[in-house]
């Protein structure tokens, strides 16, 4: 490792969407330290507010959301202040970005080759001419397609294509949302693989928002779970799935369907995600938390540290004198 | 739960005459795609020789490789792309029958589908209500101006989105992907379909509110006869909720079965694979795909011979000349393999 200094600082991030009324706060005080090597996946319920981290850490966010707090440096240079030409610079080169859609992040005029050149015109640094169709390889699309538009791809291709782009120039860290939501397993484990292997050869950083939990559980160093644009459980991956410090990631863990054993009827966790506009009043996951006490409602959970592990749970607080290891059997 | 016989419970009754002919059949259903310009144009083999059957109240898993034709085969099912050859046979009859206005609206209203993007497949320039209102209106006429909007309401929460009518109120691009995703659903439940082409419905949401939609989608079998064709790379998740699966490979479906049957007892290698990297979260990543490449199939201009010929561990010479077919292999169960067994 080239320093003890994190490749990534987020302080108490904020992010607002206007909305004219009460606005939505997607973001809530988030704080992430990613250090150069480093896999840190990010997990939590559809609408929790991940894209919008990704994009506030990317600097990408446009009205009506913005950034109305924090700080993120990257390499110690602080991007929330940086103008739009020195990103540019940066962009591709020191760090690169993988959009949740891919059919949104590609130009649909343009074939994936010329998109390719033009990620690469736009810098000065120098590429072999035959890097577009070394990274296509890489990711498992016969090279033909550098001469395809994005329509004629399968979704699962466009992602990789996607990936593909990110790795043009190696950078030092990339910025993954659901890169391989349409990928089968196989091909999904080998590209992961082989991002990670490229991860430890290179030694760039990945951060990565998927609600595939065994992606997390494989590849992923750290591991952050988000519950309404709040941090509610950080720590090594390995401690988090073996002991959830918070309800919600125990919920979490529990939710999934198997392939082997015998069939259960699952019923995931109750109630409905929160309104982040008005999000519930003390600890925001009470009203559909299974071990909920009458300290809840009215007081707001920090993060705690339990062990390795921290979690934002009243359970956890320091001189908390309810049982502190509930949670066994959530969802039954 | 697998066993639902079939013509028991026709969904509304007025397809009487066609009751014995299955909800949907597709037929050597085929379709290409040109690829490359002038002298290095090719032909790209998306579907070959599809044959697929989707009954009454069955909900069909399609899963496999990523680019293997599972979105084509929705489309060309939906009518978003014409077939190159073959045919889909709707309660009997084929589709490329239907001509007039009012036989493609009443196909579009009972065969909707939930595609596979919904970055791209929401119009970005109308409100979620609008998709969802003007659905109603074109296919149940029927409803009042109120009666639409309480249904609109209903089927957006019926999707797990609240409040319903704050979410009815956004544009597209003030929605989460997994938000997205549940409104293209929502759109589709509107009509009061009998086939739904639910395209990866659910890969951008968390298992939680995932369980949410599958348990919707038997509940919706069940109570009101909906069939399904869902695609999806979460093997689990077909097993779930589905009846039957289909594996699909290379443009042509490689094994098909009812979906335990399968899962338990896979007659086709590229199944094996597939089912040997499904991973699980709470044990160690094992080694079983070590060494597989995950090479993209070569389906342009394809030459004879099984498509998965490079990457299987069994093959044999045949593989190399003869275009293995579907064979009867157990109940049901079929397989498109030179060596694959039948039950013993
Ligand atoms: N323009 C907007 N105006 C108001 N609210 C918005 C806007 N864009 C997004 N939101 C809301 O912000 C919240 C966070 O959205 P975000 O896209 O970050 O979620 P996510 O965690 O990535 O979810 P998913 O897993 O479904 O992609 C959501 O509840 C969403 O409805
Ligand atoms: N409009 C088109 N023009 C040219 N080629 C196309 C077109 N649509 C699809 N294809 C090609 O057809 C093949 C099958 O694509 P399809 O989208 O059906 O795959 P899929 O099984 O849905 O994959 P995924 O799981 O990645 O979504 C791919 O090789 C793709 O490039
Ligand atoms: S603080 Fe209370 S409601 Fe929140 S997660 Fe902990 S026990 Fe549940
Ligand atoms: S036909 Fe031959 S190559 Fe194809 S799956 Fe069977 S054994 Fe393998
Ligand atoms: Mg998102
Ligand atoms: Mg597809």
């Amino acid at each position: 490792m080239p320093s003890q200094q994190p490749i990534l600082e987020v302080r108490d991030l904020t992010v607002e969407y206007d909305t004219g009324s009460s606005p939505v706060v997607a973001v809530d005080s988030v704080d992430l330290d990613v250090h150069a090597g480093e896999f840190v996946g990010v997990v939590g319920e559809s609408g929790c507010g991940k894209s919008t981290l990704l994009f506030a850490i990317a600097q990408l966010l446009s009205p009506p959301a913005a950034i109305t707090g924090g700080s993120v440096h990257f390499q110690g240079q602080d991007l929330v202040a940086m103008n739009e030409k020195k990103l540019a610079a940066l962009r591709w080169r020191d760090y690169s970005v993988v959009m949740q859609s891919a059919m949104n992040a590609l130009n649909p005029v343009k074939s994936i080759g010329s998109q390719f050149r033009d990620a690469i015109m736009s810098h000065d640094e120098r590429v072999d001419d035959d890097r577009p169709a070394e990274v296509m390889r890489m990711v498992g699309i016969d090279p033909i397609h550098l001469r395809s538009y994005p329509h004629q791809l399968s979704g699962g291709m466009r992602q990789r294509a996607m990936i593909a782009m990110a790795l043009l120039f190696t950078p030092d860290m990339i910025i993954m949302d659901e890169p391989t939501s349409a990928l089968d397993v196989v091909a999904q484990r080998s590209l992961m693989v082989q991002i990670k292997e490229l991860q430890q050869q290179l030694g760039f950083a990945v951060v990565f928002v998927t609600h595939d939990m065994s992606l997390v559980s494989h590849f992923s160093d750290q591991l952050m779970v988000m519950y309404a644009g709040q941090v509610v459980e950080f720590g090594a991956t390995r401690a988090v799935f073996d002991h959830p410090a918070h309800p919600y990631s125990k919920g979490l863990l529990d939710a999934f369907p198997s392939i082997r054993g015998p069939k259960q009827p699952l019923t995931g966790i109750p109630g409905t995600p929160p309104n982040l506009a008005h999000p519930p009043s003390g600890c925001r996951f009470h009203p559909r938390c299974p071990v909920a006490f009458e300290d809840c409602p009215k007081i707001e959970p920090e993060l705690y540290q339990v062990g390795p592990i921290q979690a934002r749970c009243l359970l956890h607080a320091p001189g908390q004198t309810q049982p502190a290891e509930p949670v066994q059997e959530v969802t039954s | 739960m697998t066993d639902v016989s079939v013509d028991s419970k026709s969904s509304t009754g007025q397809d009487s005459g066609a009751s014995t002919a299955p909800l949907l059949e597709t037929k050597k259903l085929t379709r290409h795609f040109r690829v490359g310009r002038g002298l290095s144009r090719q032909m790209l083999h998306a579907v070959d020789d599809v044959d697929l059957t989707i009954d009454r109240q069955e909900i069909v898993a399609l899963a496999g490789e990523s680019g293997s034709g599972k979105s084509t085969i929705a489309r060309l099912l939906a009518g978003v792309y014409q077939p190159t050859s073959g045919e889909i046979y709707y309660q009997g009859r084929p589709t490329s029958s239907m001509r007039s206005r009012k036989d493609q609206l009443a196909y579009r209203g009972d065969v909707p589908m939930v595609f596979q993007d919904p970055f791209s497949s929401l119009n970005p320039a109308f409100r979620v209500s609008h998709g969802i209102l003007r659905s109603l209106k074109l296919h149940r006429p029927e409803l009042t101006r109120a009666q639409r909007l309480e249904e609109a309401e209903r089927v957006v929460e019926a999707v797990g989105l609240s409040p319903a009518g704050d979410i009815m109120h956004r544009y597209p691009y003030e929605l989460s992907g997994g938000q997205r995703q549940r409104v293209g659903f929502a759109q589709a439940l509107a009509h009061k379909p009998k086939l739904i082409l639910a395209d990866e419905p659910v890969s951008m949401l968390d298992v939680s509110i995932r369980i949410g939609l599958l348990n919707l989608m038997s509940e919706l079998r069940e109570t009101e006869g909906v069939s399904f064709l869902y695609i999806t790379h979460d093997i689990a998740s077909a097993r779930y909720v589905a009846d039957r699966l289909a594996i699909m490979y290379a443009g042509h479906i490689v094994e098909s079965g009812p979906a335990e049957s399968v899962l338990a007892n896979p007659k086709h290698p590229y199944t094996d694979l597939l089912l040997g990297a499904v991973p699980d979260p709470r044990a160690p990543l094992t080694a079983a795909v070590e060494g597989d490449t995950g090479e993209p199939p070569k389906v342009i201009d394809p030459t004879p011979g099984c498509r998965f010929r490079w990457r299987c561990p069994l093959v044999v010479d045949e593989c190399h000349q003869t275009t293995p077919t579907l064979r009867i292999l157990g109940t049901n169960h079929e397989a498109a393999c030179h060596v694959a067994e039948p039950d013993a």
